[in-house]
């Protein structure tokens, strides 16, 4: 070996430059490899935005607030209200709801898990508007929910279960379920048994190993389930608008209305505007309240 | 940390997985104070057993007591014992501080104390001022020393430790070995550590109890189980050996016709049993003075392995069998033999053990 180091001297560093171009090439070609991706979504998703902003601002005469100054009418400011409330609602149904379901999943043996998980994953197969004429049916005056409680003699007369808030509710709830449990059952599944055994052996009973150290543990998981759910129920058409009956006006309903009744797209791109605009200042204060990394799924 | 330590007294415990049988019919008994270290190899029983000391694991029958108190149906947060685990499991939502804390806080101890506990244990193993640090951010030496804490910080009577080193690198887990051992002898609560390296428990252990298929194979202290293995398991499963098969008749034993010198008698009458050598025990005898009082094997040198510290000469004895002697490199040692060479080993009296195939 002394004898080939000595044949071949090099100065130190004399070929750092080539070894650099290698290096840059490399870069390149990777970067190469992202750049359909790129141009995807800067042509799907960031070319309409711009757009859209555009048109907010134009009227026939050009530049204009006067979209921005009509979403102060109370019509609009309701709806405002009336998306965000039904927003919090059914995200909070939701937690509750998928919480104890996730945790059943990760407490049950392989195979019913692999069970339960299919019933969580099947309504997300079968198409939207299947499943909110679904509802329709079962929760109709003469439906089933109404007569299996009648029947019960549970209620004298049937309940007003759709066309209502109350039905929007129901509906919504069930639709968005999935995506509360699927994060959550992730970020559980993730947790250690060990971490409970630890929490028991210091003396932790049962409920304040739950309570204490799993919980906490699963937070990720139900952050990542509140921003999905909450996020999608702001900007939810479908079934307000079978479901609702004309009686709960969400906001996206109000876009389909400037549009379609007033072919006016300036106003429905500023209402576009206004959603996309807090939708993000929601993400970003959650992120500020627990992290970024943490809300991406980085930790 | 003044530790009133219990003995454990573990009494005809059974547990079955389907046909699996874990633990058959398992006693013990560890004395107040003591390190007992359960040594086996994997899928022997010995995590098995912790975790039914631990609570949990319920065992299909059996007792399992500290002190006079049963509590074979106390729940594990009411057993009142630390325990290490192998991947440490601290909370990862919790500071340092905080895991220290977490079982203290469970037993409503005053803030005030908590804060000076926590100090106090973190200077015992050595963190001192790492308490605000998040888990994440500690080396696996460091989490270690955590765990370790974690465990010793509410004064609990019994402490179990469940492979605690095993992940970490070579030097480091030989560091803590003699660490370990140190805080016990400081504290002196009753321990029972779980490993399947012979090694660590020959260092660390007062006693070991050797676990396989279920069953205790050698309770004794590490010297006994090493010098004076039982049965041919034992003295494979602990430090490395040969095996030559000899003849036992009324309390003499043969290997092809010599009879040798032994330490004690065979305790076993089955006529066919085993002479264990140890390498290290052998050495090679230059002329018939050298060889006086000892049991003498003559045969030709195989082959010559460099190890560093030492060097082992394999021998091909008459007869097929094969033995080896282990020899200092230190130059102050005889030269060694050339492969080829006749050589005579001599191995002691005190050094001649015979063991029955099984026990």
């Amino acid at each position: 070996m002394a004898v080939v180091a000595e044949q071949m001297p090099m100065k130190v560093g004399e070929n750092a430059a080539e070894l650099k171009a290698q290096a840059r090439v490399e870069t390149l070609r990777l970067g190469c490899l992202t750049l359909p991706g790129v141009l995807l979504i800067g042509v799907i998703v960031l070319a309409p935005i711009a757009w859209l902003f555009w048109l907010s601002l134009r009227n026939p005469n050009g530049f204009t607030l006067e979209h921005y100054e009509r979403l102060l009418h109370p019509s609009y400011l309701i709806s405002l209200q009336t998306t965000f409330e039904l927003s919090f609602l059914v995200t909070g149904l939701c937690i509750v709801l998928g919480y104890p379901m996730a945790y059943l999943m990760t407490q049950v043996r392989e195979r019913m898990a692999a069970l339960l998980m299919l019933f969580v994953l099947f309504p997300v197969w079968t198409s939207l508007l299947v499943r909110c004429y679904a509802w329709l049916v079962l929760l109709q005056r003469r439906g089933i929910v109404n007569n299996w409680l009648f029947d019960a003699g549970l209620i004298d007369s049937p309940l007003r279960l759709m066309h209502n808030f109350t039905g929007t509710t129901i509906g919504m709830v069930h639709i968005m379920l999935p995506f509360m449990v699927l994060p959550l059952y992730a970020s559980m599944r993730a947790i250690s048994r060990d971490y409970m055994k630890a929490a028991a052996n210091l003396g932790a009973s049962p409920v304040q190993a739950f309570w204490q150290v799993f919980v906490p543990l699963s937070l990720p998981g139900l952050a990542a389930g509140i921003i999905i759910v909450f996020v999608l129920c702001l900007g939810f058409y479908v079934t307000p608008a079978l479901l609702g009956g004309g009686r709960v006006m969400m906001w996206s309903m109000q876009i389909e209305r400037n549009v379609t009744y007033y072919s006016d797209w300036g106003a429905a791109s500023a209402l576009g505007v206004v959603l996309l605009v807090m939708t993000l200042a929601i993400l970003w204060l959650v992120g500020r309240v627990i992290g970024f990394d943490r809300m991406l799924g980085a930790k | 940390m003044g530790q009133i330590s219990l003995p454990i007294t573990v009494r005809n415990v059974t547990k079955t997985y389907g046909g699996f049988v874990a633990l058959d019919n398992v006693s013990l008994d560890v004395a107040s104070g003591e390190f007992l270290t359960l040594l086996g190899p994997s899928g022997s029983g010995k995590t098995t057993l912790l975790n039914v000391l631990a609570g949990f694991i319920r065992p299909d029958s059996g007792k399992v007591l500290f002190g006079e108190n049963d509590i074979t149906l106390t729940p594990p947060h009411k057993r009142d014992i630390g325990m290490v685990f192998q991947n440490y499991a601290l909370f990862p939502h919790m500071t340092v501080a905080g895991n220290l804390a977490y079982p203290l806080k469970l037993r409503r101890v005053s803030r005030a104390e908590i804060e000076e506990r926590v100090r106090r244990v973190l200077d015992i193993v050595q963190l001192s001022g790492l308490g605000d640090r998040q888990v994440d951010q500690l080396s696996g030496g460091q989490k270690q020393r955590v765990a370790l804490a974690r465990a010793i910080i509410f004064e609990p009577r019994v402490v179990l430790m469940d492979e605690p080193l095993s992940a970490l690198d070579k030097k480091l887990r030989e560091h803590m070995q003699i660490e370990v051992r140190h805080l016990h002898q400081r504290l002196g609560m009753t321990t029972v550590y779980v490993t399947h390296d012979q090694r660590e428990a020959l260092t660390m252990s007062d006693r070991i109890a050797v676990i396989d298929k279920g069953r205790f194979r050698q309770i004794d202290k590490p010297r006994d189980i090493y010098e004076r293995p039982k049965s041919r398991f034992i003295a494979e499963f602990i430090g490395e050996s040969c095996f030559l098969p000899v003849e036992v008749r009324s309390g003499t034993a043969a290997f092809a016709g010599q009879v040798l010198r032994l330490a004690e008698a065979p305790s076993s009458a089955n006529p066919s049993q085993f002479l264990v050598i140890r390498p290290e025990k052998l050495k090679i005898v230059t002329d018939r003075d050298d060889a006086a009082g000892l049991n003498v094997f003559r045969g030709r040198v195989k082959e010559l392995v460099y190890q560093g510290e030492t060097l082992l000469i394999s021998v091909d004895l008459p007869g097929g069998h094969e033995i080896a002697v282990r020899q200092p490199t230190s130059s102050a040692a005889p030269p060694p033999p050339e492969p080829g060479a006749d050589v005579t080993l001599g191995l002691a009296p005190g050094d001649t053990i015979i063991v029955p195939d099984e026990s």
